[in-house]
């Protein structure tokens, strides 16, 4: 099932927290939701849920409007501080929640086992949610989002308050469910969206300031191509000027004068250049190897304004 | 239907896996037998075979037990941010409302039930009138319906439970005393208004026996508006 957003806008007294905001999602798609705190993440997703009412714009699942249906058996939700009932047991917990979004009565039981095996919970399972480490109740809380076997799943900052080894098991389960059905996450850990998410939305003051892939991200940065190289034979002056006389490099750091060694920023590739100074100049390339933007300094660049 | 059934009998098996239903259930029947039986105008002091002094009691107990009950129904959900997840899973503001709503009643028509023995003992020492007590206890339970209203509503606006508690009781002390003062100190129509809204000229005759439809429909509109603005407030986030 889809999702469609189209001019999403929602007012807090006289301040938007979204300015029509527009985007789509495809099944089988993780889109990681990005953005600084206070961007208005939270609140895209609790109108998607149908929690908060949309001031303006449309969202429709699979075709049909949430302003014309209730559309909510569709979604699973976890939201930002995953709040439980912390006095009641896990399994029922999840029977309660699993009997709330009809699931067939004959049927509760063994979904709310196959919940439990999936997020590990077992052992835990007779324990009340408030004796649960912060681990397990988030596990608790995606074993609720997921109990009825949604098409749309909505997670919001699913992995805080999980150890590495427990972050890796969840970005795994979201990765596998992901494959059929549609999902969106938010996060603040930006190298969890690249290992998780198929595509980033990076949202800043209720607006969205990129839509693509890492990559397309990456390449939409401009001027950020940074390239280390290493050049022998020749004084270190010399090089110096004759890669800051190329065309496209904007600057060059010196950043080991004994080995040699430079750190190149320029507005496009600057690779073949650079090779082809060296040739020309008869000097020995030792080392050349184009460094990635980090996807923390296109945040940074979107957001800081 | 199904749903509001569902949300009721997590309320109910909430009251008894805390304490809070058996610390009610206990004060409750302790309260009630204590003045049906031994002291003031208890059934040994009346000579009559009737559970007027129970009705009586009974009133005064819920009047202050139902606040305490009905406080952390929204309040708390509301402070710990689940009512987002209840609200997020596929049932209605109203079904939430109705189904908090019925599990409170639920609790206080098991509280009543511990009471048959009273009724059993009375039916023994004399002629008891069986209508008029049957009347007296669903008077309470519609009289106990309103004041879940009131609570819910109360719970509904705040997420501190102690304001919920709060300003139920003031609420209900509007019903109880105020409206009465107001009608006796007026004349002409607001005398009349004042009157109808009083909670004990409605009470007083359903608990001897009179089964009035505008009794219960008095009953039945404090609940319908308490529910209605909790319903309300609760949209409006």
């Amino acid at each position: 099932m889809d999702i469609q957003i189209e001019g999403l806008t929602k007012f807090y007294g006289p301040q938007k927290a979204v300015d029509s905001i527009s985007f789509s999602v495809k099944t089988g798609e993780i889109l990681g939701f990005l953005g600084p705190n206070g961007a208005g993440k939270t609140t895209t997703m609790k109108m998607i849920t149908q929690y908060l009412s949309l001031d303006e714009g449309d969202i429709r699942l699979g075709g049909q409007s949430v302003k014309d249906q209730n559309l909510k058996r569709f979604i699973g939700y976890l939201p930002e501080h995953n709040p439980l009932y912390h006095e009641m047991p896990v399994y029922d917990y999840l029977a309660y929640c699993a009997a709330l979004q009809d699931v067939p009565k004959d049927k509760i039981n063994e979904r709310v086992r196959q919940m439990i095996k999936v997020c590990g919970l077992n052992i835990e399972k007779h324990k009340n949610i408030g004796e649960l480490s912060k681990g397990f109740r988030q596990r608790v809380g995606l074993a609720q989002a997921m109990i009825h076997d949604p098409e749309i799943l909505i997670l919001d900052e699913p992995t805080t308050g999980l150890d590495p080894n427990q972050i890796v098991e969840i970005r795994d389960l979201i990765r596998h469910l992901g494959k059929e059905k549609t999902v969106i996450l938010s996060t603040h850990i930006l190298p969890e969206v690249e290992a998780t998410c198929d595509r980033i939305l990076i949202i800043n003051r209720g607006k969205i300031v990129a839509d693509g892939t890492a990559n397309t991200l990456r390449s939409q940065a401009q001027g950020n191509y940074i390239t280390r190289t290493r050049i022998k034979g020749a004084p270190v002056d010399t090089a110096f000027q004759a890669l800051q006389g190329l065309s496209m490099v904007r600057k060059v750091n010196l950043e080991d004068k004994s080995q040699g060694r430079f750190l190149i920023e320029s507005a496009q590739d600057a690779n073949e250049a650079i090779f082809d100074l060296c040739v020309k100049q008869g000097w020995t390339m030792l080392e050349l190897t184009p460094l990635e933007t980090k996807l923390e300094d296109i945040f940074r660049d979107l957001t800081m304004n | 239907m199904d749903k509001v059934w569902i949300i009721a009998k997590r309320e109910l098996s909430s009251f008894f896996d805390s304490l809070v239903a058996y610390l009610i259930l206990v004060a409750f029947l302790g309260f009630t037998g204590f003045f049906t039986w031994l002291q003031g105008s208890d059934v040994f002091f009346r000579k009559q075979a009737d559970l007027l002094a129970f009705f009586e009691t009974a009133k005064w107990t819920l009047f202050f037990f139902i606040p305490a009950i009905t406080m952390r129904m929204l309040a708390e959900e509301k402070k710990t941010g689940t009512i987002e997840l209840l609200l997020t899973k596929d049932v209605s503001d109203r079904q939430v409302v109705l189904g908090k709503y019925l599990g409170c009643l639920l609790l206080v028509i098991i509280a009543l039930l511990f009471t048959i023995p009273y009724y059993l003992t009375v039916s023994r020492l004399g002629n008891i009138d069986h209508g008029a007590t049957l009347s007296g206890y669903l008077g309470l339970v519609f009289l106990s319906s309103a004041y879940i209203g009131i609570g819910l509503f109360a719970s509904s606006i705040t997420n501190n439970q102690i304001v919920a508690f709060i300003l139920a009781l003031v609420i209900g002390i509007c019903f109880q005393f105020i409206f009465d003062m107001l009608s006796n100190g007026t004349t002409g129509f607001l005398g009349e208004l004042f009157n109808t809204l009083s909670i004990n000229n409605h009470f007083d005759s359903i608990k001897r026996g009179v089964l009035d439809s505008k009794d219960l429909i008095y009953f039945f509109s404090i609940s319908a508006i308490g529910i209605f603005f909790a319903e309300l407030s609760i949209k409006n986030r």
